[in-house]
């Protein structure tokens, strides 16, 4: 055999966006489709996992011992058609330059979680959600069709409802753990204007501020809430609701209606990674959440580009930095609709046990899709990010356990604590999932630290 | 793997019946309960730890593990990787002895000075090797403070552990590059079974004690501490007293 060209590769100790849990592996960065296929077919014992950006808050996307390819170097744009909305992306690039690139052309991305800095790739892999959930689903609703390299170094198109499309939605939430994506097609959305008409409401407590989104989402394409989870007693849970729908160029003041389609959203700052561990407490905890709440009164029909809206925090380059060397976790979980208490049951005990957990996050998921390991389905969905400390383990042990009687379930795409039980109670179809990556994968070459500490495959 | 909060799914005892060694697991355990393999020699007190643990809900193998059989060591090693990934190695076997046997007895110093030191080392080895394999992983090794200064009351053994103490310091810049945490514990006098009928010293403590502050220190990827926490500067300052004064110290 002629000598094949490999891909550059290093020892690497990564961890993910909680910067919690690291461990080494080797990175391979290959610069096409071929040299992926390479990098998995040269897989050690320990096997190989995909990763993007590493977003993911807990070891998705490691794989101690093992192999990691940093899919970044895949990062072409091959075509846009503004007419039929179709794009054609490799797995690499991230939502922020496709949708840089898609909006002048009048093309939105249907799904938007609360950063851009996401690949293609590891959208699909977690079947990432925004709030536009109750309307458009989450990622992989999207999808066309998408090209998998498997563990035999085969290349597959799959489609939705193709001959494999078992494999297809396996893929989607999967985790990266039947192959790696390296191209896929994707089906965008018509917009007029990069803007949003903003609703946003200051609510008092949690029991209204959950009364409003359950009465009146439908009329929004976006819906989500952040409140307040320091401040006790009667206003206890006191929020913002923010809702909206995508600008028309006649919502536009004048200024802005000479470029509608204008992509706006600054990176301020970058947080350097100098903070000590114990930043976030009750105090600074207090004063952030009397600001947050303080800076969105009441009013309806507001103009806000993306930045404003939709991703606040990107404009603060590694924010996760701020928590300081111990890192932190986001706990999200769904529970059914039915099961609403529950979300004030979780933030009572998160309170009671002295934690403090400023960004929280609430929304209401429409119908979920047909991957089996998709986290989206219909009900509450809270996030809440808590710097790690002691008995916080203890603490989310407790909560899973209200979560998992209520029929809920946690995403794995924020997950970094639970145990393998709790995933088997929350995702029922999980033998299913198994079942179809284990002919795809039966020496089990795709492996990480995730799938290691859950159990999954 | 540890996960995010620091909970272990498994964890390698060698020295499988020492009594700090299973607080540890102890303490891991009552978080969330683990895989646990304890590398001792057959005993009924080996048997007593297995049901011990086992009632706390741990899956218990067990790996005959004799100290001094340092050519045994390699295939005790990979008996205890043989069932998956180690994610914390404890390393707490030993010997206290008699000072007054130990530095007149050669073939007793000798003996002390194999399971404290050369056992340690090897096993060090050993284990080393396969977390690095492993790209992740947490190695305990139980020193003393008396290893920090040696005093005439109980310099062999104290010898011993200054030893250690070096080849596990080393060891943790070693392994860091491969993504495995070493941590060197120097706890103080231990009411133990192994210190049973000696005076207890000032700053005694208990092996719950210790391997709180143990299951702390591999949670937050602590490489050096001492339990309690006061014998670090304690031990900072005896470590400058001239030896005139050193000497006519009461301990």
């Amino acid at each position: 055999m002629s000598s094949q060209p490999t891909p550059p590769r290093e020892p690497r100790r990564l961890h993910g966006w909680g910067r919690t849990a690291p461990s080494v592996a080797e990175v391979v960065t290959p610069r096409d489709p071929d040299e992926v296929a390479i990098a998995i077919l040269g897989a050690g014992p320990r096997g190989v996992i995909a990763r993007g950006l590493g977003r993911s808050y807990g070891d998705p996307a490691q794989n101690a011992g093992g192999r990691v390819v940093d899919m970044t170097g895949l990062s072409r744009i091959h075509s846009i058609d503004g007419e039929t909305g179709l794009v054609d992306v490799d797995a690499g690039v991230s939502l922020d330059t496709l949708m840089r690139a898609a909006l002048p052309f009048g093309l939105w991305l249907p799904v938007l979680p609360g950063t851009r800095q996401v690949t293609i790739g590891g959208a699909i892999g977690a079947d990432i959600h925004g709030k536009a959930h109750h309307v458009v689903g989450s990622f992989g609703n999207h999808i066309e069709s998408m090209v998998l390299v498997t563990a035999d170094g085969a290349v597959r198109e799959l489609t939705p409802d193709g001959d494999e499309s078992e494999l297809f939605w396996a893929t989607v939430g999967g985790m990266g753990l039947t192959g790696i994506v390296v191209r896929a097609r994707l089906r965008l959305h018509h917009v007029e204007t990069a803007y949003f008409v903003v609703d946003t409401d200051q609510i008092d407590n949690l029991d209204d501020l959950m009364d409003r989104q359950t009465r009146d989402d439908e009329k929004y394409a976006e819906s989500v809430s952040w409140f307040d989870a320091v401040t006790t007693g009667a206003h206890f849970g006191r929020g913002i609701l923010t809702r909206a729908n995508h600008a028309h160029l006649d919502d536009l003041p004048e200024k802005l209606r000479d470029k509608p389609l204008k992509f706006d959203a600054p990176q301020l700052l970058t947080v350097p990674d100098v903070f000590p561990p114990g930043m976030l407490n009750k105090l600074t905890g207090r004063v952030f959440s009397e600001l947050w709440y303080r800076k969105s009164p009441t009013k309806h029909g507001a103009v806000q580009n993306i930045t404003q809206f939709l991703h606040p925090l990107d404009i603060i380059g590694e924010w996760n930095r701020g928590y300081g060397p111990n890192g932190f976790l986001q706990y999200q979980f769904v529970v059914p609709p039915s099961r609403g208490d529950v979300v004030r049951t979780v933030l009572e005990r998160v309170t009671a046990a002295g934690k403090v957990s400023a960004l929280n996050v609430l929304k209401r998921f429409g119908e979920g899709n047909r991957a089996p390991l998709s986290f989206p389905k219909p009900g509450w969905t809270l996030c809440l990010d808590i710097p790690v400390g002691r008995g916080l383990g203890e603490l989310c042990d407790e909560l899973d356990a209200i979560v998992l009687d209520a029929g809920g379930r946690h995403y794995l795409a924020k997950e970094s604590r639970t145990s393998a039980e709790a995933i088997r109670r929350g995702y029922p179809r999980l033998d299913e999932w198994r079942k179809v990556r284990a002919a795809v994968d039966p020496e089990g070459v795709f492996a990480s630290d995730m799938s290691r500490r859950l159990e999954l495959v | 793997m540890i996960d995010a909060v620091g909970n272990p799914q498994s964890i390698l005892l060698l020295g499988g019946t020492s009594e700090i060694g299973l607080a540890v697991v102890e303490a891991f355990a009552s978080d969330r309960p683990m895989r646990v393999v304890l590398a001792a020699r057959p005993s009924p007190r080996l048997d007593a730890a297995r049901a011990r643990l086992e009632g706390r809900g741990c899956a218990v193998e067990t790996v005959e593990f004799d100290a001094v059989d340092l050519t045994s060591h390699t295939d005790v090693v990979q008996k205890a990787f043989a069932g998956g990934d180690i994610d914390v190695a404890v390393v707490a076997f030993g010997l206290l002895g008699d000072n007054e046997q130990l530095w007149t007895d050669a073939a007793a110093a000798v003996e002390i000075a194999q399971v404290n030191y050369t056992a340690a080392v090897s096993v060090g080895v050993l284990v080393g090797d396969r977390m690095k394999e492993q790209g992740h992983g947490s190695l305990v090794a139980l020193s003393s403070v008396a290893g920090e200064r040696a005093r005439r009351s109980n310099f062999v053994y104290g010898s011993t552990k200054a030893g250690l103490d070096a080849f596990y310091s080393g060891l943790t810049e070693a392994l860091r590059p491969h993504g495995v945490v070493v941590t060197v514990v120097r706890p103080g006098f231990v009411h133990s079974k192994m210190t049973e009928g000696l005076k207890p010293a000032p700053l005694a403590t208990t092996p719950e004690a210790v391997a709180a502050v143990i299951a702390d220190a591999v949670r937050t990827r602590k490489e050096l501490v001492w339990a309690p926490a006061a014998w670090r500067f304690v031990m900072s300052a005896l470590r400058h007293v001239p030896r005139p004064i050193f000497r006519r110290l009461p301990i």
